[in-house]
């Protein structure tokens, strides 16, 4: 429940699950170095705001 | 066995729904509470969700549960990621709830709450939900294309871009109305003010903490960051009791626009990470947490209705908005009812992240019902204040007056019994020197969920907190979105201009940066400050503009819905979205044309002009114009906002006569002409 609530607000501000990129990253990547948390959170703000909008009136 | 129990909560379900509604219909009393409304419009949303989401995604969609989604097939943990359900709806809901549903249930309360109320709950039902849904469905089949690429590929390029070119126009309005409630909540507010200037530092002290203390932690910052907002609060009152720091902090209704056009410029062009991403953390946190306050405070203040189930002014001669309920109601209650920007976030973050199609309908459908709730909120915190202070608050000065006498005068007249004391008593109690001629409808939402809130945490004392609480909450969630849409719509400028000097597309150089974003600006900066020195306060010209931009999105969203129903041969269900399309269609196509040509100047912008021109003519001076000059840009803004709205009718007529051409190119056929992706089966075992 707790687990789920932090994932919720997390994706609210549009910032997915880091562990579940890691996971995706090993199992189907394992010849690249996943970005590190910093590096990830920083891509996905980028990501939200640096091109269309994803918010609505 | 099972089934059976089933239905017996099902029955008791539309019981309670229609209990709850015959209450509100038959009650002829005074004591009619707020409660039954949250019942009656509960126990529709969840009859709605089975009897009707279902259907859709069952019947008319036919959802695949064994089909891959994009999120499973791109998926690369960032923008493609399988999410929970759950999860998933707050991403979404986050991103369709704004200032929208929150203004449009106020403004329409002053014809009584039973009109506004039957319209977001029908409207909802039978349009937004089913838009928001299929969009979502037809999307994530498509790999979570975007909406204009959808009706390029469905309709043809010419509609797709004539679709993208209204979607740009409908943000400049959008920006302009929005920017324009912040202006009229703030204006000789010097508490309002304060408390909303503290938000950039603020803001900005948070986005270095997350990027060079303690990078990312989102969570411990908001806290901090909410802290300091309280404080901020809290200091304001201090500030508006001094006289010398409020008079720092007293701007007018101009200043304020052109303070707003400054920030807009210098936010959009800032890096994200320091001012626009740190704000939003804030204020979608803040709007969760405020509307899930303003629930609990309905369900546990129980307030009764003041506003009467109908005014008078169901005859279309209200003071805050002209025009009669069909097609203005329609129009001003937008988002909430129907909305057609949400196609946009339907077809962009969402759709990436559905986990299985079985889950559209709750995304989809779901989240929209939500929003309607909102909506209903709204509406509720308008209509348990006094109607005397809702028309003190929602009238333009040259109707009812300046002083707290005149306005009393004029509104006991139209049969709303109000005191000048009560007026004067109420501005005391929310912590402001007036409160008449706030339009907007955030200061009234204000001073209704201080009503509630105050109701329950911390009684009349507290009534000026809350106040500004509320305030600050939209203010907040507003300028985030005014900086983030200047920012799109720069991306969406230099990506216009670049296909004439293509050295103006590099998004990364200053100079086509800054004069993509000045262009942006100065659009909305425009409509802004037109509507700042309107004649009739403003919302009159720009609300109805920004509502008709709005449904004839969602028109045209419809449109395409239809359009891929036909080529999947499932024409037979094709009135799930024809019937909304027809209903839109009707509205914003007599709402254009009465803006354009009615021969009231309240309403007509040609006859609005023409009285100017005329004044001009004779040598007379207007209100509030107070030279020719003035009075000459009256008439230019008004031939400007007539070819705003052609222009939006152009844009859904054209869409309109494409959508029509495909179905029928389409139902000649007989196969299946949509462009879906192939099916791909979901792997074994993949869930979240």
């Amino acid at each position: 429940m707790g687990k789920y609530l932090g994932q919720a607000a997390k994706m609210m501000v549009g910032q997915p699950d880091y562990e579940a990129y890691v996971q995706h990253m090993r199992l189907t990547h394992p010849e690249r170095t996943p970005m590190t948390y910093e590096e990830f959170f920083r891509e996905r703000e980028n990501a939200r705001y640096g091109g269309g909008s994803g918010k609505c009136c | 066995m099972n089934k059976l129990k089933e239905s017996i909560g099902w029955i008791a379900v539309a019981l309670a729904g229609a209990i709850a509604f015959a209450y509100i219909a038959l009650n002829r009393g005074e004591n009619v509470s707020a409660i039954s409304l949250v019942v009656a419009a509960v126990a529709t949303y969840f009859i709605a969700y089975r009897y009707y989401g279902l259907y859709i995604a069952n019947k008319v969609l036919s959802v695949d549960p064994t089909r891959m989604t994009p999120a499973w097939k791109h998926n690369d943990g960032l923008d493609y990621v399988p999410t929970n359900k759950w999860v998933l709806y707050g991403h979404h809901f986050a991103a369709i709830a704004g200032a929208g549903p929150l203004v449009g249930p106020v403004l329409a309360a002053q014809m009584g709450y039973l009109p506004g109320m039957m319209w977001i709950l029908a409207g909802v039902v039978l349009a937004g939900a089913v838009q928001d849904f299929m969009v979502l469905f037809i999307s994530s089949r498509r790999d979570g294309r975007s909406l204009g690429d959808l009706i390029k590929t469905e309709l043809g390029v010419i509609p797709g871009v004539i679709a993208l070119f209204g979607a740009f126009l409908i943000m400049v309005i959008i920006l302009a109305v929005l920017a324009m409630i912040v202006v009229k909540a703030l204006a000789d507010s010097p508490w309002g003010t304060f408390t909303v200037a503290a938000t950039i530092p603020i803001a900005i002290f948070m986005g270095i903490y997350l990027r060079y203390i303690r990078p990312g932690k989102i969570g411990e910052i908001s806290i901090v960051g909410f802290i300091l907002l309280i404080a901020a609060i809290l200091l304001g009152g201090q500030v508006a009791a001094s006289p010398t720091w409020s008079a720092m902090f007293t701007f007018d209704g101009k200043q304020l626009t052109w303070m707003l056009i400054g920030y807009g410029f210098v936010a959009a062009v800032l890096p994200v990470w320091l001012l626009l991403a740190p704000r939003d953390y804030l204020s979608t946190f803040l709007k969760i947490g405020t509307i899930t306050g303003l629930a609990v405070g309905i369900l546990f203040v129980a307030p009764n209705m003041q506003m009467p189930p109908l005014t008078k002014f169901i005859d279309g001669t209200g003071p805050v908005w002209s025009g009669s309920p069909f097609p203005f109601l329609f129009i001003t209650i937008a988002c909430g009812a129907v909305s057609g920007f949400h196609a946009l976030i339907s077809s962009g973050t969402s759709p990436k992240l559905l986990d299985n199609e079985r889950n559209a309908a709750f995304i989809g459908y779901g989240g929209m019902l939500m929003e309607s709730f909102v909506a209903i909120m709204a509406l509720v915190a308008a209509s348990v204040i006094d109607p005397g202070v809702y028309f003190a608050m929602n009238s333009p000065g040259a109707v009812i007056g300046k002083t707290a006498v005149e306005a009393a005068q004029v509104i006991s007249q139209w049969g709303f019994v109000i005191t000048p004391d009560v007026l004067l008593q109420t501005a005391t109690d929310v912590g402001e020197k007036s409160i008449i001629s706030r339009a907007g409808g955030a200061p009234t939402l204000a001073v209704g969920m201080a009503h509630i809130i105050s109701g329950a945490l911390g009684g009349k004392g507290m009534m000026a907190f809350w106040y500004h609480f509320a305030i600050l909450f939209e203010a907040l969630f507003i300028l985030t979105a005014v900086d983030a849409g200047t920012r799109a719509g720069r991306f969406m400028l230099q990506d216009l201009l670049g296909t004439f000097i293509p050295s103006l597309k590099r998004t990364d150089k200053l100079v086509p940066n800054l004069l993509a974003t000045g262009l942006c600006v100065m659009f909305w900066g425009y409509f802004l400050y037109q509507g700042v020195v309107d004649p009739l306060g403003g919302i009159n010209t720009l609300w109805p503009l920004f509502g008709v931009a709005n449904q004839m999105l969602a028109a045209v969203a419809l449109i395409l819905c239809t359009v891929v129903l036909f080529k999947m041969k499932r024409e037979r269900y094709a009135w799930v979205t024809i019937l909304p399309t027809c209903w839109l269609l009707a509205c914003t196509l007599t709402a254009g044309w009465q803006k354009i040509f009615h021969a009231k100047p309240s309403i007509g912008f040609l006859a609005q002009a023409s009285r100017y021109s005329k004044a001009i003519e004779s040598g007379q001076l207007l209100a509030p114009a107070k030279s020719v000059a003035q009075m000459q840009q009256v008439v230019l803004n008004q031939y400007i906002d007539a070819g705003l709205c052609a222009l939006f009718m152009f844009v859904v007529i054209s869409i309109l006569f494409f959508g029509v051409r495909a179905c029928m190119k389409a139902y000649a056929l007989n196969h299946r002409t949509d462009k879906e992706t192939t099916f791909e089966a979901l792997p074994e075992g993949a869930s979240v």
